[in-house]
């Protein structure tokens, strides 16, 4: 019991000494996971829009893909590219395992398909009255797909937060392809996860905290704007 | 000089079911049409078909001016506009719902502010300018759709129902609205009511639907 309080404290200075080594983790972390965010979502976005606007064959098949993809293990993922990127792998001679930069592309692929599935949900439960309404005023085809996104927005706006919470919680993929080396590719979930087998509980601890308060906001953002996107919709 | 249309052996089917057919009606003069019948008789498809939204499974829509045809493409699709019975207002203000068919047309902002403004006037929802649309009344819903369809100065003007859920002070809003409209020679207005009394109030020009087939009611004036 003690030792939990005393872990606790040491935590809680560590937090407040705004110590380097923490620091230098906690913006890794969110470097690494925002970077993947926004390349998920640039390339979520357009997939989620041709799904929801655009008849093609296998269209159904990638859909329920998708939607597969979105439980994803990520230490399957992480494994995957880890083969990708190893030295004898075939993409080996980029010389990428083991950077932040393979840890992006891991993330990316965790947070592509909740972007662009939850995306998708979204366009296609805006009411089609609205098509219909733009398409008497004038629009063209293009100008109605960017209407409906619109009125989709706060969905997507929530898919894109829910994408977040999945790459800032995650450990498994990011611990395979950037191997937690200290002061390189070490970010919160990799060093709690290490720290705690080696029984430094302190920094884990301080990590642990960190993370905690970081979901918390990520889950308030998409509480509001679930709540906002809902008044508009109530009459 | 005045945007006619020519709708002629229209047929429209739903699951098999014949809703309408052979429907041919030529709207050359300007004033205001008012298409009734029974619910369920093909009103609002009618509507649909002859402001482009829907296509017929037979038959034609065409558009002429001065007796010249006009092409059925964008430009002229941006000449006419239908309010939907249900209106469809996009989650956001009052005031950008009205802006909406001005934006896409690339009109400067000052213009749309100074458009909006005396559409709102128009439709005496000035007050409301910078409500969600969503969270009008329907009788407000109503005006919202009319105003966002009169900004771009359309010369043919499908109404749906404009005042069905609508009561009897709002009703007379709008029917005002649609004689003002006339007076300043306004849009040609094509629209459907099951007020009998609004009919005879409004119209130059009476249709009615009865089992498919669209014939003139009687001149009323
Ligand atoms: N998209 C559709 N799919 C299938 N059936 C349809 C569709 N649209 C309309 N119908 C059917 O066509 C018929 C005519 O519908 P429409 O809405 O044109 O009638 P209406 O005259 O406007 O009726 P109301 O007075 O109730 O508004 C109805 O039986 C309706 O169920
Ligand atoms: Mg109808």
């Amino acid at each position: 019991m003690d030792s939990i309080i005393e872990s606790f404290s040491k935590a809680l200075s560590l937090i407040l000494s705004l110590n380097r080594e923490l620091w230098g983790i906690i913006l890794l972390s969110i470097e690494v996971s925002g970077t993947a965010l926004v390349a998920a979502t640039i390339l979520g976005l357009p997939v989620s829009a041709l799904l929801g606007f655009k008849k093609f064959p296998l269209r159904g098949m990638i859909i329920t893909a998708l939607n597969t993809f979105m439980g994803l293990p990520p230490v399957v993922v992480g494994l995957l590219i880890y083969l990708l990127l190893s030295r004898s792998g075939p993409l080996g001679f980029l010389a990428l395992l083991y950077t932040p930069t393979a840890m992006i592309i891991a993330q990316t692929i965790l947070a592509f398909p909740i972007v662009a599935s939850l995306s998708h949900s979204a366009i296609v439960s805006v009411d089609p009255i609205i098509r219909q309404a733009s398409m008497t005023l004038g629009a063209t085809p293009f100008q109605i797909s960017l209407a409906i996104i619109r009125e989709a927005r706060y969905g997507i706006i929530s898919a894109v937060i829910a994408g977040l919470g999945r790459v800032m919680a995650e450990v498994g993929a990011i611990l395979i392809v950037g191997g937690n080396i200290a002061g390189f590719t070490r970010v919160m979930t990799t060093t709690i996860a290490m720290e705690t087998d080696k029984g430094n509980f302190e920094l884990a601890l301080a990590l642990g905290i960190i993370l905690l308060m970081i979901s918390l906001l990520i889950n308030l953002a998409l509480y509001f704007i679930q709540k906002r996107g809902v008044e508009g919709v109530n009459r | 000089m005045r945007l006619g249309i020519e709708v002629s052996n229209i047929t429209k089917k739903y699951n098999g079911d014949p809703i309408l057919r052979n429907c041919s009606f030529s709207f050359k003069t300007p004033g205001v049409y008012i298409l009734t019948g029974p619910n369920g008789c093909g009103k609002s498809t009618f509507l649909r078909i002859s402001s482009l939204i829907e296509p017929p499974d037979s038959g034609m829509v065409s558009f002429f001016s001065d007796g010249n045809p006009v092409p059925a493409d964008l430009q002229l699709r941006r000449r006419i506009t239908l309010v939907l019975p249900k209106v469809g207002v996009f989650n956001t203000t009052v005031f950008k719902n009205i802006a909406y068919g001005l934006k896409i047309r690339g009109i400067h902002r000052r213009e749309v502010e100074e458009k909006v403004n005396r559409a709102l006037e128009f439709v005496r929802l000035s007050h409301k300018k910078d409500q969600n649309g969503l969270t009008l009344s329907s009788g407000e819903t109503q005006r919202l759709g009319i105003a966002r369809a009169l900004v771009i100065e359309p010369e043919i003007l499908f109404l749906d129902e404009p005042t069905a859920s609508v009561d009897q002070k709002n009703s007379l809003i709008i029917e005002e609205i649609i004689l003002t409209m006339k007076k300043e020679n306004g849009p040609t207005v094509i629209m459907t009511t099951h007020d009998q009394g609004q009919a005879k109030r409004l119209a130059d020009t009476l249709l009615v639907i009865r089992d498919g087939v669209l014939s003139a009611g009687g001149d009323q004036k």
